[in-house]
């Protein structure tokens, strides 16, 4: 699905009127709330119905850390995104659900946005292992840091891995200074 | 070997350990809020406990409500968040500055105004506008709810490793510009999430002579330039800030921080991969414009027209959601709303700075103006100062802390297409309301607004 604009930022993507919620679940309708108030918005395009990667802008998942930005994109049905490039805490927060934040070249994007307005039809291959998207007999490559790459690979889960670090994260907490803030519990009504 | 800046040096001292190209960084201090109950539930899943209540801090800021306390909020989902978050704590062990706590606040004032936030230390936060904290010389991270969970259950998150970039700002800012035009103007330069993958340092004669208010005004708008963090190297003026808070050290614990705190600078011969140089003297009052942080001019500027931008496309988009025509001047634009607030612009000298404006005139007719403390404190200190005498006498509603219409998660919101002088610190579509048009400004500048009725240069109104 293509929705090459820049700077989107994840008020765009998942609205405030959606976080008050406590589960993480059920906000696949929310994804772009007001922008789906206009029946020309890409969403309504039936030709790109059933599509599960987004190509955007640059900044993709700029500005608040709100996860669920990520959560609703995932439940609407999408896998990966494309764009140029995103914000850090964005990349962080895809990780966490497994969705592919793949870095692609401007011009690439351009290209590819070329392409599937042409033709809707169009069917990307993403491959992780390879970070190639191929359509036809064209193949663009992409970036993805490789943390990331194998966390969503393998499906890596960081608590699990610090948690196998237990013994040099208590040795760590015995060396901090005295003066680090500390807070009991009584101190506030 | 070259030397350290002061954000590696900080980094280091919290590697714990090395995991494919991650690094398990200690987390010192973790600060909560009510928007991540999935986290808590996530714990609960998995089975774990919160590893060190002691260093995790709860409150209450983007839902709740600013009216008068108590207050029966309209919104039943927000109220089971925070009832939510109240069990939370009781159950996990953590302090909670909640509604009906004399501390109460924004999370990003809280922390520096306790004395928890310190130089050296590294935080987290499920907030994107954690960078804050880095104006005492803190490395603090914004995360989102999943790594909220983890720093909850291991007291450290994996994070990869950041770059470098230096602000250097030099020479005294002219009068009438404050840390928020220093800011904005950063963001301007830098581009909105140009400085993704990056730790900024702000350094610089003009950085040293601003105050712990405006450093933290500065750091926090890092947020706007896509930085992971923002930071400025402790000094007198931080010790001095810090020394009289509730939670600093005491005696000897005191001058042991001190003495660690002193270290923390950045090394004459380290190397930054990014420099931006700013002159602070060319620095004018500043309001955006457009959608982003970054679009920008000074208050003597014009709205852009679509050929004067880079990206033309969205231009076009941001002046047509804005209502705004290429070539208008900037003192034209008429404002219906103002709020001066938010985790950028909500502290005492904030506060002063607009009082100060606002002295001897009234907010003018058909404007609704309204002031949000930061914190209880802050409340407590200008009402002291007859602050809120002075804003009420004028025509501003006085309300009680919390985040309001920076994000307007409660029932303060604009109406579509209302426009609004805004002191926070995103002017995204809908930011502030369905259709609302956000014009971010310094607390002065929203001030001299609210009095004229429309944009002006505050320069005009000061003595």
């Amino acid at each position: 699905m293509p929705l090459l604009r820049d700077d989107i930022d994840t008020d765009q993507i998942m609205p405030k009127q959606f976080l008050t919620r406590v589960e993480r679940t059920g906000y696949g309708d929310f994804v772009f709330h007001t922008w789906r108030q206009d029946p020309a918005f890409v969403f309504h395009d039936a030709r790109f119905r059933g599509a599960n990667i987004l190509l955007t802008g640059r900044n993709f998942g700029s500005g608040s850390s709100r996860e669920h930005a990520v959560w609703g994109l995932q439940q609407h049905g999408f896998d990966a995104i494309l764009a140029p490039s995103f914000s850090d805490i964005f990349v962080g927060n895809c990780v966490q659900s497994g969705l592919v934040p793949a870095v692609m070249a401007e011009d690439a994007c351009i290209r590819l946005d070329d392409v599937i307005q042409r033709e809707p039809s169009t069917e990307l291959v993403l491959d992780l292992d390879q970070q190639t998207v191929s359509y036809g007999r064209s193949v663009e490559s992409f970036e993805i840091d490789a943390y990331t790459r194998q966390a969503l690979m393998l499906g890596l889960d960081d608590v699990s891995l610090i948690l196998r670090r237990e013994a040099t994260l208590a040795a760590y907490e015995l060396n901090r200074p005295a003066w680090v803030p500390q807070v009991a519990l009584d101190s506030e009504a | 070997m070259t030397g350290h800046t002061l954000a590696q040096k900080i980094w280091d001292r919290h590697v714990v350990a090395h995991e494919r190209g991650r690094e398990l960084l200690y987390v010192d201090l973790h600060l909560v809020h009510e928007l991540s109950p999935q986290a808590f539930a996530g714990l609960d899943e998995r089975g774990l406990t919160v590893r060190r209540p002691a260093q995790t801090v709860a409150t209450m800021d983007h839902t709740v409500s600013t009216r008068a306390r108590p207050d029966r909020d309209p919104d039943p989902l927000a109220v089971a968040q925070r009832r939510a978050l109240r069990a939370n704590c009781e159950r996990h062990g953590i302090a909670l500055f909640g509604l009906g706590s004399p501390h109460q606040g924004i999370v990003h004032v809280l922390g520096p105004e306790q004395g928890l936030t310190r130089p050296g230390i590294t935080i987290a936060c499920g907030d994107s506008h954690t960078a804050t904290h880095g104006a005492l010389g803190a490395l603090a991270f914004g995360i989102g709810t999943t790594q909220v969970e983890h720093v909850l259950a291991t007291q450290s998150l994996l994070l990869k490793p950041l770059k470098q970039m230096a602000v250097e700002v030099e020479g005294v800012l002219p009068r009438g510009v404050s840390a928020k035009d220093l800011a904005l103007g950063v963001v301007h330069r830098i581009g909105f999430g140009g400085a993704a993958g990056h730790v900024v340092e702000y350094r610089g004669s003009t950085v040293r002579a601003l105050s712990v208010e405006g450093r933290l005004t500065l750091c926090n708008m890092s947020a706007e330039a896509g930085a992971r963090a923002g930071l400025i190297a402790p000094d007198e003026t931080t010790f001095e800030f810090l020394r009289p808070k509730r939670f600093a050290p005491q005696g000897e614990l005191w001058d042991a921080a001190v003495a660690d705190w002193r270290s923390c600078t950045t090394d004459e011969d380290a190397v930054f991969d990014r420099v931006l140089r700013v002159d602070a003297s060319s620095l004018e009052p500043t309001v955006t414009w457009g959608t982003t942080p970054a679009m920008s001019v000074p208050i003597s500027g014009h709205v852009p027209t679509v050929e004067e931008n880079a990206n033309a496309a969205q231009a076009e988009q941001a002046l047509a959601y804005m209502g705004l025509r290429g070539g208008e001047a900037m003192t034209d634009i008429k404002v219906d709303r103002v709020f001066i607030g938010s985790c950028t612009n909500s502290r005492i000298e904030d506060l002063r700075n607009a009082a100060a404006v606002v002295a001897g005139r009234r907010v003018a007719d058909g404007v609704r103006a309204m002031v949000v403390p930061g914190s209880m404190l802050v409340k407590q200190q200008a009402e002291a100062e007859g602050l809120d005498d002075a804003f009420r006498g004028a025509g501003f509603e006085w309300r009680e802390p919390g985040c309001s219409m920076c994000l307007g998660m409660n029932e303060d919101i604009a109406a579509p297409g209302e426009r609004v002088a805004s002191t926070s610190n995103r002017n995204f579509e809908g930011r502030q309301g369905a259709g609302a048009r956000t014009h971010l400004v310094s607390p002065a500048m929203a001030a001299a607004a609210a009095t004229a009725g429309h944009f002006v240069d505050v320069r005009d109104l000061l003595p």
